[in-house]
């Protein structure tokens, strides 16, 4: 995994990290933004513990999201104890029932999940996942049904004077756990724990010739990483104050390996990136589309063919050339690569709009977009936005291989220049 | 000499060891003893089954029928990591190695086990003086510590197979199974990696699979020949080189190459 | 008695249509070593253009047009996606399929909406096939058998008969050794990969009528497919078959009895079933079944 230079370079980081979780509510005005954030801060832990399983431990998991929401399913039930004066719990601390819950499900499902490795370990992640899934609609008692089981965040004595009623103590809240579990995360990347599963990672035969129990590694990094989990879904449970099989479901477990992927799996801070995107996307692309999920699912193909490491691997490699006084070569073709893109995505978005529309029963075959208005049911914007699509595609195609040029003069000049 | 004490200056032994892929038979009854702290080079035609023996001893394959023991122990059939634990650690010929971690990370994995640390996750590793000592040692030992920093996959051949001896000691294992680990090298990449085997086993045992007979004849004490999965002849350099079936089967070339050495 | 003999029937003709697609997978499997997550959205795509061909034309010719028209999106998804992708490594290759699983079903959204479709068992073929006692056992059912029957054993000839066939089987093991001898083994994997395709649409052809045809319906038989072949063991065949009629018959019976253990139907346990027998499975025979190859 590759962290920050210096440790200097690291306490910078780290600290103003801290003051952006502070001060971000100052910067980004507004209950929308607010929510957004919550939410980004609470998938960001969700993220990070994902990747402590693919990023770290090689395991491709398409079942995760069972611990996050196991974990939301307890804390709900000692959230709803609280309040009926069963006990007293503070709620700022309801995050380590969930991370408790998520990491004795880490243990019972781990042990058997983490037998096999590889194609078969995300086979049995997505089986174990379905199966939860389907235990959850089976017992109403304890998860409440299709509806699940709601709560209300604001009980027992308020936690010195504060009661999380108001979403910005809420976002408060999720801010000091996101930057806590971070600062854990990467801690556990620095143990004897972590370094082996990153050997484990990369050749689990060898590891097992320097004396390490291969199984017994995975298992274990399964089981940290479902605390983890378990704390984002507390952390969601309190925000949103409902919990249900949703919670469990194939789509959220999607979810979190979309962020994680795009954000960029071999980072550790590729996952915080990808989770800020990902809730941006969905959270804000969804109101303006109903084929968000559509673009989503392009981006994240696009992303996997032609940048496998994700959107930090590509920041990192621009500063790499920054850093060398070499971008401003860059800036054209890259200029010209990404008006082509535009132009495609413009065409792209055209069609796929026009035909969601008239795919809909009972609208209205007229498209206002930037003040033009025009009719699905008309053949002149299908052309239009055909070959604005192929038109852009053909522009792409040329002028990325501009930039690959470039970008390969510069890595040979680059690279001999460091072996001299 | 009582057998038990006789047993213990064996660092490995072989008893009747069968070993088959489904019909398939690779290794005809071999038996064999290696003595404690000796050199022992194991070489002959390609084929013969002298990786598949690595296997079976360090534990990547299972025997079809025999035993073998470690220190007078059974270790047969034993997890590969429980063989290292034991004290038993191979390298391998086709090179192993963590390509995602730098030179110092590959060579602090096969440090960790071995100074205890077993999988804590509640200690820094960069603050187990023990463990980082270690790993530099080995380093230096190997001669790779200009390059810690580099991703172990960018390395050339032959650095690579260094940090592979590398990760091999780094554990301190008292018996060393090392696979070819002159392969693919020069004339003067062989004498560093000669040199540089030499130094790391010394006070240690090692098994060595060789075809560089240069390198065989100059550093082992004893050799044993293995032809179709049975062992020919063991002995010392010179009753191998004079053994009339030994020449027969194998040392045609022998002559020749050791006379370059 | 009848209703044992009528439920089995139906676990063996379920059975056999999941092993149409989980066949496809292993082969697939077998031979690229990638595990194609998009496989259950090629059974729905099936079905959908058999609901279209059908509409259109009928039912018989969709038979046909439907799997070659999946086939063709196969063999493009592997000669311009997965090939692509190829040299990241395993793990690229099956996040690759798996985000093809989610476009194929937001395109499918996007063409004929959220709701499930009429895609119908044509008048000739519904009906009663013989008696069983009492019941009558459905024409459909037998027609669904008879088709898997055949596409297995063409697909059997194919491999061990035919020229192709046979450098087929010798790419699973040896492809560079295949490619030395002259042929073209890229596009004997996009062969295969199509093929697969093509199998599990005409599997979504003659089950798409026979259940439901929705954008769901790849999500609801994807993961079944997965653990039969976790169950049967990667990458082998006979396992793959034996665990489909498990399975098939598994399912069938649960949701068909009335038994019930500490509160819960076996019929509501339906859902959960395949998953525990997995997960015993796993406790106790981790390879599966029969497994060969690791994942």
């Amino acid at each position: 995994m590759k962290y920050a230079p210096l440790n200097l370079g690291r306490w910078i980081l780290w600290s103003a990290s801290a003051l952006l979780f502070v001060a971000a509510p100052h910067l980004f005005k507004g209950g929308f933004a607010l929510t957004m954030m919550t939410q980004m801060g609470t998938l960001i832990i969700f993220a990070l513990s994902y990747n402590m399983l693919l990023g770290q431990g090689g395991m491709l998991s398409f079942g995760h999201a069972v611990y996050s929401g196991l974990g939301a399913y307890v804390t709900v039930h000692v959230l709803n104890q609280v309040g009926s004066g069963s006990f007293y719990f503070p709620v700022p601390l309801l995050p380590l029932v969930g991370g408790v819950a998520g990491l004795a499900f880490g243990v019972l499902f781990g042990y058997v999940t983490t037998r096999r490795a590889g194609t078969t370990f995300a086979l049995i992640s997505l089986g174990i996942g379905e199966m939860v899934f389907a235990g959850v609609l089976m017992f109403p008692g304890f998860f409440g049904g299709e509806a699940g089981i709601s709560t209300n965040r604001v009980v027992g004595k308020p936690f010195f004077g504060l009661t999380f009623g108001p979403a910005l103590q809420v976002y408060y809240l999720v801010a000091a756990w996101c930057f806590l579990s971070m600062a854990a995360m990467f801690a556990l990347t620095q143990t004897p724990l972590g370094r082996m599963a990153n050997a484990v990672r990369d050749n689990p035969e060898r590891a097992e010739f320097v004396g390490y129990n291969t199984q017994h590694v995975r298992f274990l990094q399964l089981v940290l990483s479902s605390f983890f989990a378990g704390v984002s879904g507390a952390l969601s449970c309190i925000n949103f104050e409902i919990v249900s099989a949703e919670n469990v479901s194939a789509i959220r477990s999607g979810g979190v390996l979309l962020a994680t992927f795009i954000g960029g799996v071999p980072f550790f801070f590729g996952p915080i990136l990808g989770a800020i995107v990902f809730v941006f996307f969905v959270v804000a692309l969804s109101g303006f589309t109903k084929a968000w999920l559509l673009y989503l699912g392009l981006f994240f193909v696009l992303m996997v063919v032609y940048a496998p490491g994700g959107m930090a691997s590509l920041i990192l490699m621009q500063l790499r050339v920054l850093r060398a006084g070499r971008w401003r070569e860059l800036a054209v073709p890259y200029a010209l690569a990404a008006l082509a893109a535009l132009v495609a995505l413009a065409g792209l978005i055209g069609l796929v709009e026009m035909v969601y529309r008239l795919s809909e029963q009972g609208a209205s075959s007229v498209l206002t977009a930037l003040g033009l208005s025009f009719d699905a049911r008309s053949a002149p914007p299908w052309f239009a936005f055909a070959v604005a699509l192929a038109v852009g595609l053909g522009a792409l195609r040329l002028t990325s291989r501009r930039v690959g040029e470039r970008w390969g003069a510069i890595q040979a000049d680059l690279q001999a220049k460091a072996a001299a | 000499m009582t057998d038990t004490h006789r047993a213990s200056a064996r660092a490995i032994e072989l008893q009747e060891v069968h070993k088959s892929f489904g019909t398939t038979k690779i290794i005809h009854g071999v038996s064999l003893e290696i003595r404690d702290g000796e050199r022992h080079a194991i070489i002959g035609p390609n084929g013969a089954g002298k990786s598949t023996l690595f296997n079976l001893i360090s534990g990547r394959h299972e025997v079809s029928a025999g035993r073998i023991l470690l220190h007078g122990n059974d270790i047969t059939n034993l997890r590969p990591f429980e063989i290292n634990r034991r004290g038993l650690s191979r390298s391998f010929q086709v090179t192993n190695i963590f390509h995602n971690m730098t030179v110092f990370e590959n060579i602090r994995c096969g440090v960790l086990w071995s100074k205890g640390c077993r999988y804590s996750f509640w200690h820094r590793v960069g603050g187990l003086k023990d463990v980082q000592r270690r790993a530099e040692e080995v380093m230096e030992r190997i001669g790779l510590a200009q390059r810690r920093s580099i991703l172990a996959g960018t390395l050339t051949y032959a650095e690579q197979r260094a940090l592979e001896i590398g990760i091999t000691i780094a554990g301190g294992a008292r018996v060393i199974l090392l696979d070819e680990p002159t392969s693919g090298m020069s004339r003067t990449e062989t004498t560093q990696v000669v040199e540089l085997v030499r130094s790391v086993t010394q006070g240690r045992t090692l098994v060595m699979v060789e075809h560089d007979m240069g390198v065989v004849f100059g550093l082992a004490d004893r050799i044993s020949v293995l032809v179709y999965g049975e062992v020919l002849a063991t002995g010392t350099p010179e009753e191998i080189r004079a053994n009339p079936a030994v020449q027969e089967a194998y040392l045609g070339a022998l002559h020749k190459e050791a006379a370059h050495a | 008695m009848e209703f044992f003999l009528v439920q089995s029937l139906n676990g063996v003709s379920y059975g056999l249509l999941l092993f149409m697609l989980s066949s496809g997978l292993t082969l697939v499997f077998s031979l690229m070593g990638v595990l194609n997550f998009a496989h259950a959205s090629f059974y729905m795509l099936g079905a959908y253009f058999a609901y279209q061909v059908s509409a259109k034309i009928g039912f018989w010719p969709a038979l046909v047009i439907a799997p070659l028209l999946v086939g063709a999106i196969g063999m493009l998804v592997e000669r311009f996606g997965l090939r692509k992708v190829h040299r990241h490594g395993h793990v690229a290759e099956l996040l690759f399929t798996f985000g093809l699983a989610y476009l194929l079903e937001e395109a499918v959204h996007l063409i004929w909406g959220r709701a499930a479709v009429e895609y119908r068992v044509p008048a000739e073929l519904d009906g009663p096939l013989f008696q069983i006692m009492d019941s009558q056992y459905p024409i459909y059912r037998g027609f669904m058998m008879l088709v898997s029957v055949a596409m297995l054993v063409a697909i059997w000839l194919a491999l061990t008969r035919t020229r192709i066939g046979l450098v087929i089987q010798a790419a699973l093991t040896h492809p560079q050794t295949v490619e030395a001898l002259g042929h073209n083994v890229p596009r004997v994997f996009m062969l295969v990969f199509g093929g697969g395709a093509a199998l599990a649409g005409l599997a979504g052809v003659i089950g798409g009528n026979a259940f439901v045809t929705d954008p769901g319906m790849a999500a609801a038989v994807g993961p079944i497919i997965f653990v039969i072949v976790v169950v049967g063991g990667m990458g082998s065949l006979a396992g793959a078959f034996i665990a489909s009629l498990l399975i098939g018959c598994l399912q069938t019976f649960a949701v068909s009895l009335d038994w019930s253990l500490g509160g819960i139907s076996i019929s509501q346990a339906a859902p959960v079933l395949p998953y525990l027998l997995m997960v015993l499975l796993l406790i106790f025979r981790p390879k599966g079944l029969m497994g060969t190859r690791e994942g």
